[in-house]
């Protein structure tokens, strides 16, 4: 259900401005484009459940702030995701890293695809003995 | 008195689906059967009871009855007629009472409507039905009480948040909630069917309207519910893979995959036991989503009475439905017979292939939705996205929709792929040139969002297909239907597609006069007011928007709104919509240089997403309406079509076949 | 259709139940704990907040005594909370560095002569920078830093007064 708080709770909250680029965009659309595609996939730290590029919070801001500069500056996104992992484990991408305790997440497509194969085969393969029988 | 007339109702509603269990399981044994005829109107008079309590529950909050708990907890004398009915729902208890009444409802409806299918299955049905309902009604009237008395009574109530006084979303949630509880029907007929080892094609033709009505419901409440967080968020983004949108999307992909199996069952009386299956699977994600919104277990922008101690009663009401008709499920399921046979390239083979991949999808989400709990436990913290979900459900959506598209165009039984291979060079072009289009003109756009557009082509050409050569005028309901919804789906990942392909963001610091360009649309911000509501102040710009080389001046008025009690702060955007996309305006703070913060979107072809959303609900509700006329018509047929000996029928008996 | 598969969902149903069971009986803690523990401070110089404290750099941290490094905000509530304990802590010769996150001068200089100054140092952060880099997700926290600059120890929240004799300890084990 979506009952829902999308909100900002408006007390204990700074009166500083935004940092420089946490509402601005780069001047070079690629580079804007692989910092927007990276603050899609990292988790806002105060937020409960969005990424911080879909957050108001100062914390999201001063996020891309850094995401920005450091793109701006000719890092690769990767090394920034990498760096805040490092810094807050896991949590703090959306994309989840194949790690000791992730792969599951990634054999599953294929465990899926090997069961419903083995089942298409056996329903199938009865049907069709069968049939050519008839 | 009338909240005790209520709870005296309520009372005996339950006592009432403690007598259709119990009665009606004696009346299924050998020597109870002179009570099989008793069983429907127990059934009719319990879901009447609870739905007036229910009604009697809206009263209470429509006279702002402070002495009640639940009311003054919700609702305050001052607001509006409508969310004083909405408060009624829009709260724990309230929105129990509304799961039993849509399920005493749904029961009433089955006990008075339903006429074809055996009568001891219908009985064990309505008893299954009872059984379930009691779990919730233990639920309400040990824990979650909807009546109780507050004393003494407060001079006013606390109200309701403010986000939540919405048109759309005091009717977003109960439209979920019917679809959730209507598949509760679909379950008891499993169960039901189950015990009596009559899983056929009567089975299916009673299961079929219920489980349709609740999809259609979920259709529309997911796309209501990923419109809401479109323009309320204020971020332009329309679906997060948050916890509680996977909750609704989950019953929904076990809902679509039973749709089409139940199908099968109904006119080929095939698929048996798989049916059985997916109608336990369905109401059980969405006990699960129930489960996961409630329990506050997962991290969610959408909380929504969030207790850990209902989270534990509605996981043991999920153990003992759910875990209890697995188990009957794996007892029963080896002796219901296997259906009529078929080959894998065939109607059925097409729709099988399908269920199996949206079953593939489920999978997924589900997997990715619980995978952060499974690795808390073992202490580490993960977070499962967009990032996982897009690439790895496209593994499976991608293949479901070439087979989407052709399954409606084979014949049942076995298909020799010779008329099919001509029909479907027409999709197979558009998508084609939807490809070349694409890379010509829109250059260098990402895989997935590719591969939709494409896909999306090819779809909607397939998906008309199905009425080549028809006499128009003759085709039956549920087939426009099945077109409408199969092109609304063509539709709506054409949306996404261009939402993640085509978007152009600017974010501005405007001063006054200052005109800014975002994508065809030149936009000028004129000034900015403060303007005030009912309970919320707020600072309104005025933007002037133009598009192209046009004359036409649109004005804009985004506001940043203040709620003063709790003291929160919302965006509304100001939307354009053009019939080629939307240009979608957030006015953010004022810097300390006095300028603006804007953020502007335009976003080509974006409301398709739920143009087409409204399609599939569309097409839902028609072939709803087509299949439930024509199966009342045809009492007295047999219970299944036989067909002709598919050796090499003519192509008209194929065509024939599609119904 | 006797196979094994038919148990599929049920077996798959327990696993469901076990994985809701133990979310229900071992809630996850929400807080988002540094993973910098053990690990050096990274290297930052921040510029001065007030005039009459010194500011703060990363080569502060190097002279062979443990410190607290202190994430505060003039408009952070529970700072207030934590300031008569952070001072009790300054009071037992614990050299405490602030940080003051997204904050104006004048405002910290309030702060500081309501609450108290139990600052040795204080350096000036408006774009939460120092936090990314010590992997701390809000206000106040509290770091224990060792004599040779290596992070020992995180608090997460306002320190009351049952944590003072826990955090002496730890700067104890931090020599």
């Amino acid at each position: 259900m979506f009952v829902a708080a999308f909100m900002v709770p408006a007390s204990a909250q700074d009166t500083l401005p935004p940092a420089p680029y946490a509402y601005k965009q780069l001047d070079d659309p690629a580079k804007e484009k692989s910092a927007q595609d990276l603050m899609m996939t990292l988790r806002c730290l105060t937020c409960q459940s969005q990424s911080i590029a879909d957050s108001d919070a100062p914390m999201a801001g001063d996020m891309r702030h850094q995401v920005r500069q450091r793109i701006e500056a000719g890092e690769d996104p990767e090394a920034i995701r990498a760096w805040l992992i490092e810094r807050y484990g896991d949590w703090v991408s959306y994309e989840p890293q194949v790690t000791a305790m992730t792969w599951p997440l990634f054999a599953a497509p294929i465990v899926l695809l090997l069961i419903a194969a083995l089942l298409l085969r056996k329903r199938f393969g009865r049907a069709r003995a069968a049939g050519d029988k008839s | 008195m009338i909240a005790e007339i209520a709870l005296a109702l309520l009372w005996l509603a339950a006592a009432l689906a403690v007598l259709q269990l119990g009665l009606g399981s004696y009346a299924l044994t050998a020597r109870g059967a002179e009570f099989l005829r008793a069983i429907r109107p127990i059934a009719v008079v319990q879901g009447l009871l609870v739905a007036t309590a229910f009604a009697l529950l809206i009263v209470l909050f429509l006279r702002t009855d402070l002495s009640v708990k639940l009311v003054a907890a919700n609702s305050h004398s001052l607001k509006p007629i409508i969310y004083k009915v909405a408060g009624a729902w829009g709260n724990h208890e309230g929105s129990m009472l509304l799961w039993v009444t849509v399920m005493g409802l749904a029961g009433s409806f089955v006990a008075l409507l339903e006429r074809r299918l055996n009568e001891r299955t219908m009985v064990a049905t309505l008893a299954g039905q009872a059984f379930v309902s009691l779990g919730f009604y233990a639920f309400m009237l040990f824990s979650s009480n909807p009546f109780e008395r507050l004393n003494p009574a407060p001079v006013e109530g606390n109200g309701l948040n403010p986000l939540l006084q919405d048109p759309g979303l005091a009717f977003h949630p109960p439209t979920l909630y019917i679809g959730y509880v209507g598949l509760s029907i679909a379950f008891s007929f499993a169960i039901g069917a189950l015990v009596t080892r009559d899983v056929g094609p009567a089975f299916a033709r009673a299961m079929r309207p219920w489980v349709m009505g609740a999809w259609i419901f979920l259709t529309l409440g997911i796309t209501a519910g990923s419109w809401w967080a479109y323009y309320e968020l204020g971020w332009g983004g329309w679906w997060f893979w948050d916890p509680v949108e996977n909750a609704s999307l989950m019953p929904w992909l076990a809902a679509t995959a039973l749709l089409h199996s139940v199908s099968v069952l109904a006119t080929r009386n095939a698929l048996k036991a798989w049916t059985v299956m997916l109608a336990v699977v369905a109401f059980s994600m969405s006990m699960v989503g129930t489960f996961l919104v409630r329990s506050g277990i997962l991290t969610s922008v959408h909380a929504f009475a969030v207790d850990p101690e209902r989270g534990s009663f509605i996981l043991a009401l999920l153990a003992i439905y759910i875990g209890g008709a697995l188990a009957l499920f794996g007892l029963r399921a080896s002796t219901v017979t296997e259906g009529a046979r078929f080959h894998l390239f065939s109607r059925e083979g097409a729709l099988v292939m399908n269920n199996v991949l949206l079953v593939g999808v489920l999978g997924i989400v589900l997997m990715g939705t619980l995978y952060p709990l499974v690795t808390e436990a073992f202490g580490t913290k993960v977070s499962v996205g967009p990032p996982y979900f897009n690439p790895v459900s496209a593994i499976f959506v991608f293949p479901m929709l070439i087979i989407m598209a052709a399954g409606p165009l084979m014949r049942w039984r076995s298909d020799n792929g010779r008329k099919l291979t001509n029909l479907m060079a027409a999709p197979a072009l558009a998508a084609a040139a939807a490809l070349a289009l694409v890379v010509v003109f829109a250059g260098d756009i990402n895989l997935l969002p590719l591969l939709g557009l494409v896909f999306a082509a090819g779809l909607a050409i397939a998906s008309v297909l199905p009425l080549w050569k028809r006499n128009l005028r003759r085709t039956p309901a549920h087939i426009y239907g099945m077109v409408i919804a199969h092109l609304g789906i063509a539709v709506a990942l054409a949306g996404m597609a261009s939402e993640s392909a085509f978007n152009t963001e600017k974010l501005v610091a405007s001063e006054f006069g200052q005109s800014h360009k975002v994508g065809p649309w030149n936009i000028e911000l004129q000034g900015v007011k403060p303007v005030a509501g009912a309970n919320w102040t707020a600072l309104e710009a005025r933007l002037v928007a133009r598009y192209g080389d046009s004359n036409v001046q649109t004005v804009l008025a985004p506001q940043s709104r203040m709620f003063s009690s709790p003291p929160t702060a919302t965006n509304e955007a100001a939307l354009l919509t053009r019939w080629n996309g939307q240009l979608y305006v957030v006015l953010g703070e004022e810097g300390e240089d006095g300028r603006w913060q804007l953020r502007l979107w335009w976003k080509p072809f974006v409301p398709l997403i739920w143009y087409g959303g409204l399609m599939i609900g569309l097409g839902g509700i028609l072939a709803l309406v087509g299949r439930t006329s024509r199966d009342r018509r045809r009492k007295d047929q047999p219970e299944f079509e036989p067909l002709a000996e598919p050796a090499e029928p003519t192509p008209a008996g194929g065509r024939e076949a599609l119904a | 259709m006797k196979h094994w598969a038919i148990w599929l969902p049920l077996a798959l149903f327990g696993v469901l139940f076990a994985v809701f069971a133990s979310g229900l009986i071992a809630p996850g803690d929400r807080t988002i704990v540094s993973q910098m523990i053990g690990k050096p401070l990274p290297d930052f110089d921040l510029p001065q907040a007030v005039p009459d404290r010194p500011a703060v750099a990363r080569a502060d941290f190097a002279d062979g005594k443990p410190k607290l490094l202190n994430v505060f905000a003039s408009w952070c509530v529970p700072c207030v909370a934590e300031a008569p304990y952070l001072q009790q802590l300054a009071d037992a010769g614990v050299p405490i560095y602030g940080v003051a996150i997204r904050d104006r001068s004048p405002d910290v200089q309030a702060f500081l002569a309501r609450n108290g100054n139990p600052y040795a140092r204080i350096g000036a952060d408006d774009v939460s920078k120092i936090q990314f880099d010590l992997g701390s997700s809000g206000v106040p926290e509290t770091f224990v830093i060792d004599g040779k600059g290596i992070i020992r120890y995180q608090h997460i929240g306002d320190i009351r007064p049952e944590h003072v004799p826990m955090i002496l300890q730890k700067l104890k084990e931090a020599q």
